[in-house]
């Protein structure tokens, strides 16, 4: 399943609506990656709502993504994780370091709001 | 003799069984059974005074009054020899489970009542001894018959006592397990979660679930856990706490714990947590001021004169 990516403002938004397959996730992975400088985004909200499973791949995967994003020049924050899922990761010893995390959609874009400039990488996007 | 010991405790072991003679035997049982319990009707002042004073002296039942000792004796006296005569254990099944309902608050044991039940068993069966002792044939024939139901109703009676002792504590958990784990929103986005007690395993996790879905319903982005009431935890729990925090995060909210006692803090230092994951402030005070400061409030002290306005 493809799961969809809005352009909203200068963010994208991509909402995982049902479990995905190790494959589908790298196929999101390199799409987001790719249309992060396309649509010269400045921020990126990914939303695991629809996740009830997380393994040790899934959360390698959304780590790399994100890290990737940020070279990329643009910010990830992941939203939505369920609580059940928020533990049993954290019991697995997968606590997604250094990746910020808000409670649904909405937070997220505070989030992103809030967050100060980077001034760096935004002229380096720049024409 | 030692043949009847034998057929005595055979029927003792399997109260349910109808016995080897079959439907006539069963008969005949009924028909000494009806006698024995008119036999005991009659002496019933004599036997239940004799009983209440055996209770006595056997220091039971010190909880209650020697009124209600008596009231509470008459009507189990009632009901035991109503289901010695019936054989019917549903009444005095409901019976116990009433009794039971009733005494335990006062704090009556489980020794007490099963004490009480047996002494019963033994006053009847003193008084059947000396009607029917004369007659070694007769007396065998009424205590085959008087043995199986008076165990049976013992049996009943222990059980029901125990099983609406295990009710109420099964309640009670889950009062506990309600009132323990508070969840309190005291700003817009701002929980806080007191933590009073002594912290196993189960109310560990009890508590996290709490937290987790109290973040998802206030929308709350800071929780200020309070730890200040609790003494101290093993290993296990500590990682527990720490594992909470980080789960936390992953839903969105931070944590700030506060009033970590020593021991806590040393459990914590010693299962190597990372400081870096978890800011601790020193009390709920101070937690909160942090808190509110994360979310951008600010309190200002309005002067009197101004409020006056």
């Amino acid at each position: 399943m493809e799961v969809p990516i809005l352009k909203q403002r200068n963010y994208l938004i991509a909402s995982v609506q049902a479990v995905l397959t190790d494959q589908d996730l790298i196929n999101l992975r390199d799409r987001l990656v790719a249309q992060v400088g396309r649509f010269r985004s400045v921020g990126v909200i990914l939303d695991v709502t629809g996740l009830d499973v997380m393994d040790s791949f899934s959360v390698r995967t959304l780590r790399d993504m994100a890290h990737m994003i940020r070279l990329r020049g643009a910010d990830t924050v992941i939203v939505g994780i369920q609580p059940e899922v928020a533990f049993s990761m954290v019991q697995l010893g997968l606590s997604l370091e250094g990746v910020p995390t808000a409670l649904d959609l909405e937070e997220g874009l505070a989030y992103l709001d809030a967050r100060p400039k980077r001034t760096v990488s935004r002229t380096m996007n720049e024409p | 003799m030692s043949e009847n010991k034998g057929r005595g405790r055979d029927r003792t072991l399997q109260p349910e069984s109808s016995g080897p003679g079959g439907p006539a035997h069963d008969e005949t049982h009924a028909e000494v059974l009806r006698e024995l319990v008119a036999h005991l009707r009659q002496n019933r002042t004599q036997l239940r005074e004799v009983w209440a004073s055996r209770i006595m002296s056997a220091r039971f039942l010190t909880a209650m009054t020697n009124e209600e000792i008596m009231a509470e004796a008459s009507s189990v006296y009632d009901n035991y020899l109503g289901a010695l005569e019936t054989g019917s254990i549903e009444a005095l099944e409901a019976y116990a489970r009433d009794l039971s309902e009733r005494i335990i608050p006062r704090g009556v044991e489980t020794h007490e009542v099963v004490g009480i039940v047996l002494l019963l068993r033994d006053v009847l069966a003193r008084s059947l001894f000396s009607k029917y002792g004369q007659n070694q044939q007769v007396l065998t024939r009424v205590l085959d018959a008087y043995e199986p139901a008076a165990n049976r109703i013992a049996t009943t009676v222990a059980v029901g006592f125990v099983q609406e002792r295990e009710r109420i504590i099964r309640q009670q958990q889950e009062a506990i397990r309600e009132l323990s784990t508070p969840v309190l929103a005291v700003r817009e986005r701002l929980l806080i979660l007191p933590i009073i007690g002594i912290l196993d395993p189960q109310r560990a996790r009890q508590l996290t679930e709490q937290l987790l879905r109290g973040i998802r319903i206030n929308r709350a982005r800071v929780v200020v856990m309070d730890l200040t009431g609790v003494p101290a935890v093993d290993a296990a729990v500590a990682n527990h706490l720490v594992q909470t925090v980080e789960a936390a995060r992953l839903v969105g909210a931070d944590v700030i714990v506060t009033g970590l006692a020593p021991e806590l803090a040393q459990t914590l230092v010693t299962i190597g947590v990372d400081l870096g994951k978890m800011a601790t402030v020193g009390d709920l005070q101070g937690g909160i001021e942090e808190a509110e400061k994360l979310l951008g409030y600010k309190v200002v002290l309005v002067p009197r004169a101004e409020t006056a306005q």
